[in-house]
């Protein structure tokens, strides 16, 4: 085994055979017909999102613009919830802690480096409730861009994961989304697709939820398509 | 001359046949996998037309390769992503070691990536002293037995549950015995998360990097990925030279057509983009995010047009899935760390034409590993080619191990098989002899045993055609 060579060095070497092959030619052209053949009318595309991701073990909840909070508290209580993380300075963090009533289900901040409460985050919370930049109707999948008003952990943490959909952001397919939503131009440091709860198919293919992340992925649908 | 060791495809094969266990955990699965792929394309046009796209957007890649690879860079480095590049396997496993210890990290928890596979990283870190977790369901139990992965996508497919229950029980504390499906997963959950809390540092690998904004892609169902990723407050991440596409919506149908022809799923549970380390404000993700661009042969690939297209690969394991010979004798007997179709042709580009001669070889060419690959890598025809350059020095060529695959046998094979059609009357000569002794010769004779090993032997015509033909009153034959 020789001794490594300097990384620069490697990188000069590596781009240099490449370009040691000479010019690119001319580029085969990309017909993007069968993406673009990808669209239905809105309440279609809710429809299609929903027996996607239901196909996959996600549940719904359905909420209006007005009771989505509501609904969340209610989901919290039937499942007797100790605790719910949320990010408490977004939009939708703000909404639920301005409905949220005192007892039951505690509403947990999260609102200090992952450091301070690594353990209590893999413990001790409950679940966690995020919001999402829209959804994806070809395949069913909810699009998040977490950041500092999101902890990336919120959404994959805790054991259940509530997230929160407008129909109205709901895209035709994750291509388009990609368009719409401007992801091709620039990111935050992350971003994701979420479809369903965790899982795997790695003993015998039989499907096991809950591998690793989520064990229940509840979308609280809510309709603002009028 | 090659050297002897190159049949033990052929040896491992033929064991592998005579295991029943094993034929059937491959067939089972491989059952389930084509139907569940086929079920997703219902229409063939559409097929069709997602395969033309996806072959063009990999194709484009590959024309623009080292401006792509450069532009990707520059992007990654602006997002805070530190680049490192890699010409082999040693290399970059230094690299990584070299990383690892200027933060002191002693564990590492791994979301699942062949690249590190090829690098044999566990081994190399455990020898040095750090832990190299594999937390994919299916990478942790194999690595629970020291085994390799046996497909791609599942790694550990060519055990069923009862041998997992007995591994479980004996391998991890406090585990009692179960074949249940999901208590083995709640298992593996409780070890596993643990491990995630605690590690130093977290590594994947990339199944698409995007130039335009610097992004890596991992494309996951349970988690871990995201879990290795984001959890450690170190990430490094690996991927060969060839991941590289333009933009995030070149992406978009590459991964409709990877989910779809790997397991039969219309989109995988997670689709993680990951643009840099935590940002300003963030409560967490990792302080610092590393990425190894490994060339590792695949820039000599690049360099002839034919085996370029090798590199278009999305390792979805279709082929695997599709193939009669993998199908059979399941994903170990390759002794590679690529197994099935795209094995045959990318371990020995890796590793040698010579060396792996067993693996060219190793094909009927029957097309089935072509006709479903996402991406339209001719396999069949690169294996044709293969097979030439293992026992030629072609001028222009750069193929490793070319014309090392050359055997005595078979040379002389050639010569008298060239030295009788050169001369009629040696021809009609040996024609004659085998017509008239051709089944006295016992199937066991030498040369012949290769044949009427597993078939019957085939016996001669008591006249040749031209004999025939001749006392037919045909002129000129």
């Amino acid at each position: 085994m020789s001794e490594p060579r300097p990384a620069s060095d490697s990188r000069s070497a590596i781009l240099g055979r490449l370009r040691a092959c000479g010019e690119s030619g001319p580029l085969p052209s990309l017909d993007t017909a069968v993406l673009q053949r990808r669209q239905w009318p809105a309440t279609e595309r809710v429809a299609r999102l929903r027996k996607g991701m239901e196909a996959v073990h996600t549940e719904f909840l359905d909420a209006t613009p007005d009771t989505w909070p509501a609904v969340v508290r209610a989901f919290c209580d039937r499942e007797g919830l100790k605790n719910l993380l949320f990010g408490p300075t977004s939009a939708a963090g703000r909404a639920l802690l301005a409905s949220w009533a005192p007892g039951g289900t505690q509403l947990m901040p999260y609102d200090r480096p992952v450091e301070a409460f690594k353990q209590e985050l893999f413990t001790g919370v409950d679940a966690g409730f995020t919001g999402t930049v829209g959804g994806v109707a070809e395949t069913g999948g909810l699009l998040l861009m977490p950041g500092p008003a999101e902890p990336r952990l919120m959404s994959l943490v805790p054991p259940i994961h509530l997230a929160l959909l407008r129909a109205s952001t709901i895209q035709d397919s994750f291509w388009s989304a990609v368009k719409n939503l401007g992801w091709g131009r620039s990111l935050p440091p992350n971003a994701l697709l979420i479809s369903g709860p965790s899982k795997t198919a790695d003993i015998e293919q039989t499907l096991a939820y809950g591998v690793h992340g989520p064990k229940r992925l509840i979308v609280v649908l809510v309709d603002d398509l009028n | 001359m090659h050297a002897e060791t190159d049949i033990h495809f052929r040896d491992a094969a033929a064991k592998a046949l005579l295991d029943p266990q094993l034929r059937a955990n491959f067939r089972r699965a491989m059952d389930g996998l084509i139907a569940k792929r086929r079920a997703q394309f219902p229409d063939p046009g559409d097929l069709q037309d997602l395969r033309h796209l996806s072959t063009a957007i990999r194709s484009r890649s590959l024309l623009n390769l080292p401006d792509l690879l450069e532009q990707f860079e520059t992007n990654c480095t602006k997002n805070g992503i530190q680049v490192h590049w890699a010409e082999t396997c040693e290399q970059a496993n230094e690299l990584i070691l070299a990383i690892l210890r200027s933060k002191g990290a002693k564990t590492l928890v791994k979301g699942k990536s062949m690249v590190s596979e090829e690098m044999h990283l566990n081994a190399f870190l455990e020898s040095k002293g750090i832990e190299a977790l594999e937390s994919d369901l299916g990478e942790y139990i194999i690595q629970l037995d020291g085994e390799t992965p046996s497909h791609i996508i599942m790694p550990a497919i060519h055990k069923n549950k009862d041998q997992i229950a007995r591994q479980f029980s004996q391998k991890i504390k406090d585990a009692k015995y179960t074949e249940d499906v999901d208590e083995l997963t709640a298992m593996a959950r409780r070890v596993l998360r643990q491990k995630f809390l605690d590690a130093d540092a977290g590594l994947s690998g990339v199944n698409f990097a995007v130039a335009e904004t610097g992004t890596l892609c991992l494309v996951e169902n349970e988690g871990n990925g995201r879990m290795s990723t984001h959890v450690p407050p170190l990430h490094i991440a690996v991927m060969g030279l060839e991941k590289v596409v333009a933009t995030l919506e070149d992406v978009a149908p590459l991964y409709a057509i990877l989910t779809r022809s790997a397991t039969g799923q219309a989109v995988s549970t997670y689709f993680n983009l990951i643009t840099g380390p935590r940002g300003e404000g963030e409560m967490d993700g990792p302080q610092e995010v590393h990425l190894v661009i490994l060339d590792n042969g695949r820039s000599r690939m690049y360099a002839d047009p034919q085996l370029r297209a090798t590199l278009r690969c999305i390792r979805c394991g279709a082929c695997m899935n599709h193939c009669p010979v993998y199908t059979r004798v399941g994903g170990h007997a390759y002794e590679a760390i690529y197994p099935g179709p795209i094995g045959k042709i990318l371990t020995p580009q890796m590793e040698g034409v010579g060396a792996r001669h067993d693996l060219i070889h190793g094909s009927s060419l029957c097309g089935a590993c072509a006709e479903v690959c996402p991406v339209e890598i001719p396999i069949p025809e690169i294996l044709v080619r293969l097979r030439r350059e293992a026992t030629h020095e072609d001028a222009g060529s750069n193929v490793v191990g070319r014309g090392t695959g050359r055997t005595a046998t078979e040379d002389w094979a050639w010569r008298i098989w060239a030295g009788v059609l050169k001369r009629p009357i040696v021809y009609r000569l040996a024609s004659w002899f085998a017509t008239r002794f051709g089944r006295a010769l016992p199937a066991g004779a030498p040369l012949i045993k290769n044949w009427t090993q597993t078939r019957s032997k085939p016996v001669p015509a008591r006249r040749s055609l031209a004999e025939r033909v001749r006392a037919e009153g045909v002129p000129h034959v």
